[in-house]
């Protein structure tokens, strides 16, 4: 039997309560969403908190919505909600690719939006996703709000920005007019962490130049789980399959994977690379209005 | 330490006196006595122990019984009403949707939850749904049968007559 090991049990009641639950219980406290994560982690005695802090009763962080120039998505938001979402299914379908392939349909149900990128597990799929959109992450503590780019949230494997007595509100990401994206992932089975995935939107002018353009990858070792040279390369330039192609040469040389059970390092660097140029060609034909 | 956990499961009000680390399906199994809930991979990967959290499909194995605290569980316990199958079971008998029966509670509480919000999915539904669940012995091919029968039986009443 896996159990893990003995914590204490607090249910947050607001955010401020959280908080102040965070304060007063200190470092060795960790904030419970769904528990996907970090339930399986705590079996394993990869993480062992004393105290555990149960914000499921926040509802007032579960919403998807327009906020004047931007989509906010509140951290307690569920990936099912996020896969059905009509407003993210109208301005970024990346997020329906994205959330198809993760786990599956029960595990949606529970897993959170701020947990995923919180987790920060490398192969978590939200973490690029949130990287090649430029999101903004709100991020509350007793002192107040600070954001940060979603560029800056990740400080390695497992770690992120938000301090011991910080949570995640909000994750915001800007609507862009003329915009496609698209998220490509592949895995061993139905459901699994990716081998290798990457996700972009872009934006043209009417003559067909990129005014903007994002590309995240997973789990291949990018840093910030970006690719800010295959951008660089596609941005204000043209559009074209051979500039695409160019892009994703450039976006595979961002990476550094590691060999493991899922792949080798060369095949994942290759995935980066292919996957790279199928989002981009969706986002494309998403971009042009000319398919979902 | 031990904290006090209430909820209710199946339309009964439960309390116990816990450890916070209990996971839901020890709790519903060792606690409660409802060995109808299965304990498979511990790793929230198999499925077979499902059980709905507020009518919604979860795992329980990755669900403190302290999180269950306040919300209402529904096991297979509490599909039959007066001794009459939910049209689900009845689906499962009629079309042998189940070998072994290992998944069986979770592929149905699954399948009742499906059928709640999609009283009529296409197989493709059916197979996205119940994805979640893995059937040791690849007996798929009736569970989504047996489903479909569920669909085209929404009252009991058409079985008996």
């Amino acid at each position: 039997m896996q159990t893990p090991a003995p914590f204490e049990y607090e249910r947050a009641t607001s955010v401020d309560n959280a908080l102040a639950l965070l304060e007063r219980h200190g470092p060795e406290a960790r904030v419970v969403a769904g528990g996907h994560s970090l339930l399986p982690m705590m079996k394993l005695r990869l993480a062992g908190p004393e105290v555990l802090i149960d914000i499921n009763d926040l509802a007032d962080l579960d919403y998807i919505r327009v906020d004047g120039d931007d989509i906010a998505i509140g951290a307690m938001t569920r990936h099912a909600a996020l896969l059905s979402s009509p407003v993210l299914a109208e301005h970024y379908p990346i997020f329906r690719d994205a959330e198809r392939v993760i786990a599956d349909p029960v595990v949606r149900n529970r897993g959170t939006f701020g947990g995923s990128v919180c987790q920060a597990d490398p192969s978590e799929d939200l973490s690029a996703v949130t990287s090649a959109l430029g999101a903004t992450m709100v991020i509350r503590s007793t002192e107040g709000v600070r954001t940060v780019s979603a560029r800056e949230f990740h400080t390695g494997p497992y770690e992120t920005v938000v301090g011991p007595a910080e949570i995640l509100v909000e994750i915001r990401v800007p609507i862009r007019p003329a915009c496609g994206s698209a998220y490509e992932k592949v895995d061993r089975r139905a459901g699994d962490w990716a081998v290798a995935a990457g996700g972009c939107f872009l934006t043209l002018d009417t003559g067909g130049t990129v005014t903007d353009v994002g590309i995240g990858l997973t789990a291949v070792g990018a840093p910030h789980f970006c690719a800010p040279e295959a951008e660089a390369a596609l941005r204000g330039h043209p559009i074209s399959d051979e500039a695409i192609v160019a892009a994703a040469a450039k976006a595979a040389a961002a990476t550094n994977p590691a060999t493991d059970q899922r792949g080798p390092a060369d095949y994942k660097r290759h995935l980066a690379g292919e996957l790279t140029k199928r989002a981009l060609r969706r986002a494309l034909v998403r971009a042009r209005g000319e398919g979902a | 330490m031990t904290m006090q956990v209430t909820m209710t499961v199946n339309g009964e009000e439960v309390s116990r006196e816990i450890e916070p680390r209990l996971l839901l399906v020890h709790f519903l199994r060792d606690e409660i006595g409802l060995t109808g809930t299965h304990w498979g991979c511990d790793t929230s990967n198999c499925g077979v122990c499902v059980v709905l959290l507020d009518g919604v499909p979860a795992k329980s194995c990755t669900v403190l019984a302290a999180m269950a605290g306040g919300h209402e569980i529904q096991t297979v316990e509490g599909m039959a009403q007066g001794g009459t199958l939910h049209p689900v079971q009845e689906g499962f008998f009629q079309e042998h949707g189940l070998q072994c029966g290992f998944c069986t509670p979770a592929m149905m509480l699954t399948a009742q939850a499906l059928l709640e919000v999609n009283p009529d999915p296409s197989t493709t539904e059916i197979r996205e749904a119940i994805y979640g669940t893995a059937c040791r012995c690849t007996g798929y091919e009736n569970i989504v049968r047996a489903i479909r029968w569920a669909a085209e039986h929404p009252a009991l009443e058409e079985v008996t007559a």
